[in-house]
C-alpha cells in the first residue's frame, strides 16, 4: 500500500511567548518521499516539526493532513496516521524493549481493551524491521545509543502510521549509527511507502538520504526541492552564513558541501572573495 | 500499512510469549498481595485485648450475633480494619498516580504537601468552623485541590516534573503542618492522640460514620484512575511522546490530579495524613512487580498492606501504643533520605 496522505502547512505562524519563530510559512511535504528539513541552529526546524505533528499549536495558519486541520482532529485518529519521534523521549526505568515497542500500539487500543494478535504482529513486525528482535527481552537502559534509537523507531513503527516525523533521529550517534538509522528509514520508505519527514543537522547526510530538501532561514522556507537544486553554494551562504564549496559526491552523485573555514584550506579553494 | 515485511509467525509467538510472561508475573504478584491484605485484615479483626477465633469473626462479619464479639469486632475492629484497607488503597493509588504522572518517586502527594493541606483544612473545619462528617471531607478536598493548584502553578515555569515542584511542595507541606499545629494549640480540649491523627494519621477510635465517605470516594475515584492506566503509561515516555501516541496530555493530567487529590482528601479527612504511605507504596510495588506493566493496582494493595501491618505493629508490637502514622513515618523517612542521597550521588537533580 502506498501512502497518499498529504501533509502541508498554510500561512503558519509559530512561536514561544512573544517571539515568533516561524512566520507565515507555506510548505507541502511530498507523499511517499523522504524529506529532510535543514537550517541553522534556532531557525525553527524543530518548532516546525513539532507543529506539523501537533505537539505545538500554531499562533495562526494551519497544518493540514489530507485537507483537515491536525489541531482539530481527534488525538487517537491522528496518531493512527501520523507518527512522531520527538528529540528526547524518556524510557521508564527497567522497561524491556518489547514492552516499550508495544507502547506504540496505544492509539489502536481502547481504555480496557485486551491485547490482540494484531498488536503482537505489529510489535514483531516493528522489531524485525529495526533488527531488534534479539533485543526484545532486554531492558532498554542496557542498550547502546544506536540500539536505543532503533528501539524508539520500532515503537513509532508499531504505531503503523503512513507518515513518520522524526526530530533529529541521528543526534548523539556516531557516524556508523547515523548511517544505520538513515538506511533503516530509507528501507521503510522504499518497502512500505512510508512518508518520512526528518530534521537533520548534517547537510551531507541530508543530501545523501533525502529525496526532498527543505532549507529554513529566518522562520521561512528559503529553498525546497531536489537536493541538487537546494544545496548550492549561494543557499548555504544565505541559510548558514557559511562560505562553502559544493561538489558532486563521487559515491552517490548527490551534492556534497565542503565548508570553507578560515584555516587549513588549500590556497586555490580558499576565500574566492579575497581574489 | 501492513504491506512490506511480514514477520514469521514464530516471531509473533515469541512476542506474545514475552508479553504473557510479563503479564502472568504481574498477576501472580497482585494475587499474592491481595492474599496478604486479606490475611492482615483478618488478623486485625481477630486480635486485640480479647482474641476471637476466625469462626466468630466470620459470623460477626456475616451479621450474626455473637456475644461479646459482636460489639468488639463489629463496632470497634471492623470499621478500623475497613478504614485501614480503604485508606491504604487510596493513598497507594493516589501516590503512584502522581509518581507516574510526574515521573519522579519524590512527587507523591504526601511529600509535596497535598495530604498535609487536606489535613490542615480538616482541622480548621473541625476546630474553628465546628463542622463534622461530609462537610469536613468537602473542606479537605477543596483545600487539597487548592494546594495542588498552588504547587503546580508555582512550579510550572520550571517544567512540572522538575525539582522546583518537589521543593515548593515540601515547603507547602511544612507550612500546612504548622497550620495544623497552630490550630491544635488553639483547641484546648483536644488530647494528644487526637492531635497525632492530624499530624501523622491514626486509626484510633474509627467509626463507621468517619469511614463511609472514604469508602464512597474510593468507589468513585478509584475506577476513574484505573481508566487512566494506559494514558498514564504513555505519559511516562514524556509529554511529547505521549501526545504523539494520541494521549491528550493536559486532559489526562487534569483528570488524574482531580481524582487522586479527591481520593487523598476524603481519606485524610477520615484518618489523617498517614505518613509516607503514598510515597512508599509505588516504589515498593515497582520493586516487587518489576517492569511488567502498570503499578496502579499493585501500589494500591501495597498501600493497604502497609497501613494494616503498621497499625498492627503500632497497637501490639511495642510497649506503648502508637498511632499508625508514627510507624509508617519511621519506615518512610529513611527511604526519603535514601532517595535524595542516591539521586545526588548520581549527579541528578531531585
Amino acid at each position: 500500500m502506498t501512502t497518499t496522505h498529504s501533509l502541508a502547512a498554510e500561512e503558519l505562524v509559530l512561536g514561544y511567548g512573544e517571539r515568533a519563530v516561524i512566520d507565515d510559512l507555506d510548505l507541502v511535504l511530498p507523499a511517499g518521499r523522504m524529506t529532510a528539513i535543514v537550517g541553522a541552529n534556532a531557525c525553527g526546524k524543530s518548532t516546525l516539526l513539532r507543529s506539523m505533528s501537533r505537539l505545538l499549536a500554531p499562533r495562526a495558519g494551519r497544518v493540514l493532513l489530507d485537507g483537515r486541520a491536525v489541531h482539530r482532529m481527534p488525538a487517537k485518529e491522528l496518531a493512527r496516521t501520523l507518527g512522531v519521534l520527538p528529540q528526547s523521549p524518556l524510557a521508564p526505568e527497567g522497561i524491556t524493549v518489547a514492552d516499550l515497542v508495544g507502547r506504540g500500539r496505544h492509539p489502536h487500543q481502547r481504555v480496557f481493551s485486551r491485547w490482540s494478535r494484531e498488536d503482537d504482529v505489529a510489535v514483531a513486525t516493528a522489531l524485525e524491521a529495526t533488527q531488534t528482535t534479539d533485543l526484545a527481552e532486554r531492558p532498554v537502559d542496557e542498550l547502546s545509543g544506536g540500539q536505543r534509537q532503533r528501539v524508539w523507531i520500532a515503537m513509532a513503527l508499531a504505531q503503523q502510521t503512513d507518515l513518520l516525523l522524526l526530530d533529529e533521529p541521528t543526534t548523539f550517534l556516531d557516524v556508523a549509527h547515523q548511517v544505520e538509522v538513515l538506511d533503516l528509514l530509507t528501507d521503510l520508505n522504499r518497502t512500505r511507502g512510508t512518508t518520512i519527514v526528518m530534521v537533520l543537522h548534517d547537510l551531507n547526510l541530508a543530501a545523501r538520504y533525502a529525496d526532498h530538501l527543505v532549507a529554513l532561514a529566518a522562520g521561512r522556507v528559503h529553498a525546497a526541492g531536489d537536493p541538487a537544486a537546494v544545496l548550492t553554494e549561494e543557499n548555504v551562504r544565505v541559510v548558514f552564513g557559511l562560505e562553502s564549496r559544493v561538489i558532486v559526491d563521487p559515491t552517490s552523485g548527490r551534492p556534497l558541501v565542503l565548508p570553507l573555514g578560515r584555516h587549513n584550506v588549500a590556497a586555490p579553494a580558499a576565500a574566492p572573495w579575497a581574489g | 500499512m501492513t504491506a512490506g515485511l511480514v514477520p514469521p509467525s514464530s516471531a509473533v509467538d515469541a512476542v506474545a510469549r514475552g508479553r504473557l510472561r510479563r503479564a502472568s508475573r504481574r498477576r501472580l504478584v497482585v494475587a499474592v498481595l491481595a492474599g496478604l491484605v486479606v490475611a492482615a485484615f483478618c488478623v486485625t479483626l481477630m486480635i486485640g485485648r480479647t482474641v476471637y477465633p476466625p469462626g466468630d469473626v466470620f459470623r460477626v462479619v456475616l451479621g450474626q450475633d455473637v456475644p461479646g464479639a459482636t460489639f468488639t469486632v463489629g463496632r470497634l475492629r471492623l470499621p478500623r480494619a475497613v478504614l485501614a484497607v480503604v485508606a491504604g488503597l487510596g493513598f497507594g493509588l493516589a501516590g503512584v498516580t502522581f509518581q507516574t504522572m510526574l515521573r519522579n518517586p519524590l512527587a507523591s502527594p504526601d511529600v509535596i504537601g497535598i495530604s498535609a493541606g487536606a489535613s490542615a483544612a480538616a482541622v480548621i473545619a473541625i476546630v474553628f468552623l465546628g463542622l463534622s462528617g461530609t462537610a469536613v471531607s468537602v473542606t479537605s478536598i477543596v483545600a487539597a485541590l487548592g494546594v495542588a493548584l498552588l504547587v503546580y502553578t508555582l512550579a510550572s515555569t520550571g517544567g512540572v516534573a522538575g525539582t522546583r515542584l518537589i521543593l515548593i511542595g515540601i515547603g507547602v507541606a511544612a507550612m500546612s503542618r504548622s497550620v495544623v499545629s497552630y490550630v491544635l494549640s488553639k483547641a484546648g480540649t483536644w488530647d494528644f492522640a487526637e492531635a497525632l491523627r492530624w499530624l501523622t494519621g491514626s486509626l484510633n477510635g474509627t467509626t463507621w460514620e468517619a469511614t463511609l465517605p472514604a469508602v464512597v470516594a474510593l468507589l468513585v475515584f478509584g475506577p476513574v484512575l484505573l481508566a487512566q492506566t494506559r494514558d498514564l503509561a504513555a505519559l511516562q515516555l514524556g509529554d511529547d511522546t505521549a501526545s504523539a501516541l494520541g494521549t491528550r496530555v493536559e486532559r489526562t493530567r487534569l483528570v488524574a490530579i482531580v481524582a487522586a487529590v479527591g481520593l487523598i482528601a476524603f481519606v485524610t479527612a477520615a484518618c489523617g495524613p498517614i505518613a509516607f504511605v503514598s510515597f512508599l507504596a509505588g516504589p515498593i510495588a515497582a520493586r516487587v512487580v518489576g517492569p511488567n506493566g502498570s503499578l496502579l493496582v499493585p501500589a494500591a494493595l501495597v498501600g493497604a498492606l502497609l497501613v494494616l501491618v503498621a497499625d498492627l505493629v503500632g497497637q501490639f508490637a511495642l510497649d506503648t501504643r502508637f498511632p499508625v502514622g508514627v510507624v509508617t513515618g519511621v519506615l518512610g523517612a529513611p527511604y526519603l533520605v535514601y532517595l535524595i542521597v542516591r539521586t545526588n550521588r548520581a549527579g541528578g537533580s531531585l
